[in-house]
């Protein structure tokens, strides 16, 4: 005999449980359909398609009028269900229908969830989930502005459909990189390159606070670091919870899904259910292939037939034109598990495969995914791998391929691409000199003055050479930065210029990195050269930095500290001496010794008492010294004319000026300074990095002195004859120095390889190009010089006690 | 397991970094990598004491700040050219919660 069904939603899963159903025994059951969209089954994975113009919404109808007439489906569309009685078995509508069933069947699907924040309540705050909303988003005219939270796989496909159409779109994300659940960093970073370069502005790391409304209709998003985004309509893509609350409410067993067994059956068992609103053995579905087979299963079970579900790895694909983007299975880091990464990044490739136990576990794949299937098909199966672990990466065309070309970055560069940025030479100039008979570094220099000035960019005209000429050219062997890569410091520090790379993602990136997050000496390094060219977009990374920069004091061998607070050009008074003195006794301070650099120094600090400290000697009016850092450390004076009977002009108050304009900057190495009122040179300006001696008539300004190590005296730069333009040629060297020196490289070592000519032509000849420097240098200070022990002990002290205290847990 | 001491949240410890528990036996810095994975080992490098919580973190070692010497924050080794190995203890990440595994101090005591 027939029986009742009756199926609470027409989506893609009941749809699909539907034509399993219908197949296998067209009789068994005189269906009732309810949906509260008003329309039948579509395919909902196709929006972004329609959204983004590639599709019409006829086209991704799977189940018409028609077919639901031809089948004998009761349609009942734009009607809830207002209640369930399991015990009469009988369904409510909202009109007030009765109807009685011998099945009932959940297909209620997810809900999107909406970020409480206020203000989501607001005109054109929207979720992106059905045909609505798609139609709300076509609905915008080109020129608007949207913004999108959420980076994951349906906010990119919002926000990539909306930016086809022309809106301007940011998408606000609050992780560090996008699609984190299914893309490494590496992918992540590539992802957003190329979203970027479709015109989507990405803000990662990003916290909404409040959406601003104006007459009821949304204007902005602010963020919780103040900054408002200015928008005509608000996306929220933030995440899907299934729709349980008619389950929950006929008293079905609900956790975060509508508990199912293996055969779709809930607590009740003549109540299914299949979808997203299912939670099957602790897990949620979001992806179509499990839905489609938990489909199959609840046919069969209506049926009376034996199935089960069971879950299968999954994969993820992207669909976004032009983002070729493929991720599946696991590829978090672990004991046991091992990397095969594979970089183009000239092709804008990357590949990583995550091994272990000599099987493939997880795959994300960028760029490229005409393998994925195989590589897919490796993880499901568990494949051996072992034997083809050495060609694995390359695919299955592939086996037994040629290596990765390390010279692809290079050759990737456009021909307009600055190489050498003395003499503003293009690769394009230098690789026609190559094909004109220029075959060696000599001859490419005599041709095109390329390298022939501060000699940074030798290396990439090298590979310039390299990349023209094939194996008829050797490259000469040169040292890398480190093991994470083959590039020299040079090599790097142009390309983070050339490539306007701003992150240290780009970096490991672009560069075809060989580590994963580089290491103790590459880090460093990379964040000083990115900080230094870029002031305003890189964010200094405390993780990056030695220890002794990141904690604003210096490590001494016990593991306690040093506390150096700065003395502007060696002077201090009796209140500040009373706070310093107060301050050791408070702390214990075991050593209180008076530095080289005019100062003093209190010796072994407790981690947990610098914010303390400097709280202290902050209120007193003192801040950092950096004693501690790349960067400005002292500017080392004596009494010139406010004393000295020989003094020719006020070099304290000239030496206090310097260490006032100059503190706070990061530099190569560390920057020491001194001013002397006259040529005596009681301050011993003369083996400082730069050094000023006052004479009658104006100030010699010499650099590249050194008493460390090596002992070396100054060489004169220029003698300039005002305060005034002493402070601006500093500023200009300064500048020059961390814009092209090597990181760890003090002055001297820089002018050793780049030559004082070429220093004076930068900053004492070419007035244009002085004025230039000193321009860079106080956009960065604007940035940079601030007291890192005021912003730490009042925002960061947690960081510098014990993360918990278990001694008296252990005693009992 | 039930008893699993709950830490901190996973948050307070910063990516590539590193924070200490204090225990009545010296310390235990536990590690966060740039992936998330989170491990315990004694704050001092075999070779000077050094304190490990301090250094660099990359991949998933970790540099001393006194002499670089470079410590696998999965088996304590450390790793190149020098020899010895840095005790090291279960930790795990649940719901957004560092846990430690309180037989690391027994054994502390123990030793």
């Amino acid at each position: 005999m027939t029986q009742k069904l009756i199926i609470i939603g027409a989506g893609m899963a009941t749809g699909r449980a539907l034509e399993h159903l219908l197949e296998a025994d067209p009789g068994a059951y005189d269906v009732t359909l309810f949906n509260a969209e008003p329309r039948g089954n579509y395919n909902r994975i196709m929006l972004s398609p329609v959204l983004a113009g590639d599709k019409s919404y006829d086209e991704i109808v799977i189940h018409d009028a028609d077919w639901y007439e031809a089948n004998g489906v009761t349609c009942r569309f734009g009607e809830r269900i207002a209640k369930i009685d399991r015990d009469a078995r009988t369904v409510t509508a909202e009109n007030g229908d009765v109807l009685s069933y011998d099945k009932l069947l959940f297909g209620t699907g997810s809900n999107p969830f909406m970020i409480p924040l206020p203000g989501h309540d607001l005109k054109g705050v929207i979720a992106y989930r059905d045909l609505e909303d798609t139609e709300t988003m076509m609905g915008m005219g080109p020129d608007s502005k949207v913004v999108v939270i959420g980076g994951g796989l349906l906010g990119l496909e919002a926000a990539a459909g909306m930016a086809a159409r022309g809106a301007d779109v940011t998408v606000v994300h609050i992780m560090g990189h996008l699609m984190e659940r299914q893309l490494d960093e590496a992918a992540g970073y590539l992802l957003r390159k190329a979203l970027t370069d479709k015109g989507i502005t990405v803000r990662c790391q990003a916290n909404s606070k409040e959406i601003l409304g104006e007459d009821g209709h949304v204007k902005a998003l602010l963020l919780d670091d103040g900054t408002e985004l200015p928008c005509d309509l608000l996306v929220m893509a933030v995440g899907i919870r299934p729709n349980t609350a008619l389950a929950a409410e006929a008293g079905i067993a609900v956790g975060r899904g509508i508990h199912v067994d293996d055969h779709m059956v809930t607590s009740d068992a003549d109540i299914l259910a299949v979808g997203e609103c299912v939670e099957h053995d602790g897990a949620l579905f979001g992806l179509v292939a499990p839905l489609y087979d938990q489909a199959k299963v609840v046919a069969k079970t209506l049926l009376g037939e034996q199935a089960a579900f069971a879950q299968k790895e999954l994969s993820t694909k992207l669909k976004v034109t032009g983002c070729d983007l493929f991720s599946a299975g696991d590829f978090a880091e672990g004991e046991g598990r091992e990397d095969i990464v594979f970089r183009d990044p000239g092709r804008g490739v990357y590949r990583r495969l995550v091994i272990e136990d000599n099987k493939v576990i997880g795959a994300v794949m960028y760029g490229d995914t005409a393998d994925s299937n195989w590589f897919f098909g490796l993880i499901r199966d568990k494949t051996d791998i072992a034997d083809m672990r050495d060609t694995l990466i390359f695919g299955p065309a592939y086996q037994g391929g040629t290596p990765l070309d390390p010279l692809a970055a290079v050759a990737a560069l456009p021909r307009d691409a600055e190489i050498c940025g003395c003499n503003g030479i293009c690769k394009g100039t230098i690789e026609d000199a190559i094909a004109a008979g220029a075959t060696d570094l000599g001859a490419v220099r005599a041709v095109t003055k390329a390298s022939a000035s501060c000699g940074t960019c030798t290396g990439l005209v090298e590979q310039v050479l390299a990349v023209s000429l094939g194996d008829d050219f050797v490259i000469p062997a040169a040292q890398g930065m480190c093991g994470c890569t083959d590039l020299s410091h040079e090599d790097v520090r142009r390309m983070i210029k050339l490539q306007g790379l701003k992150s240290m993602d780009a970096v490991w990136q672009e560069c075809a990195w060989k580590t994963r997050d580089g290491c103790a000496v590459c880090r460093p390094a990379l964040n000083f050269y990115l900080l230094a060219d870029w002031p305003l977009d890189y964010t200094d990374d405390p993780q990056s930095r030695f220890i002794n920069e990141r904690k604003h004091a210096n490590i001494q061998k016990d593991g306690t500290f040093s506390v150096v607070p700065r003395m502007w050009g060696g002077i201090t008074t009796p209140d500040e001496l009373r706070a310093i003195a107060d301050a050791a006794e408070k702390y214990k301070v075991p050593t209180v010794k008076v530095t080289g650099g005019q100062r003093i120094d209190l010796l072994g600090v407790k981690s947990e008492d610098l914010p303390g400290i400097w709280s202290d000697l902050n209120n007193a009016g003192m801040v950092s010294g950096h004693a501690y850092s790349k960067g400005l450390r002292t500017v080392k004076t004596c009494v010139g004319t406010d004393h000295c009977r020989f003094g020719t002009q006020d070099s304290t108050g000239l030496g206090i000026k310097l260490e006032k304009t100059l503190w706070g900057s990061w530099t190569p190495h560390k920057l020491k300074l001194a001013v002397s009122g006259c040529p005596r040179n009681c301050a011993e300006a003369t083996c400082k990095d730069i050094g000023v001696v006052c004479v009658d008539s104006g100030y010699q300004i010499s650099i590249g002195g050194a008493a460390g190590m090596d002992v070396r005296e100054t060489e004169l730069l220029c003698q300039v004859p005002t305060e005034d333009e002493v402070i601006d040629v500093i500023k200009a060297v300064t500048q020059a120095y961390r814009e092209n020196a090597k990181y760890l490289d003090r002055i001297y070592k820089w002018m050793g390889k780049v030559g004082m000519d070429w220093i004076k032509e930068q900053v004492v000849e070419n007035l244009e190009s002085r004025a230039a420097l000193v321009a860079r240098f106080d956009l960065s200070q604007t940035i940079y010089r601030k007291d890192p022990w005021a912003e730490h002990a009042a925002k960061k002290s947690e960081r510098y006690q014990p993360l918990a205290n278990l001694t008296l847990e252990a005693a009992e | 397991m039930s008893d699993w001491i709950d830490i901190a949240a996973l948050e307070d410890v910063p990516q590539r970094g590193a924070r200490v528990v204090k225990t009545q036996l010296g310390c235990v810095a536990v590690f966060r990598t740039g992936t998330d994975q989170v491990y315990a080992l004694d704050n001092a490098c075999p070779h000077k004491k050094g304190p490990l919580a301090e250094g660099i973190v990359h991949g998933s070692s970790v540099t001393c700040p006194l002499h670089n010497w470079v410590i696998s924050l999965e088996t304590g080794m450390v790793q190149g050219n020098d020899e010895g190995q840095v005790a090291t203890y279960p930790a795990q990440v649940v719901d957004g919660r560092i846990l430690l595994d309180p037989a690391f101090l027994r054994a502390r005591s123990a030793a």
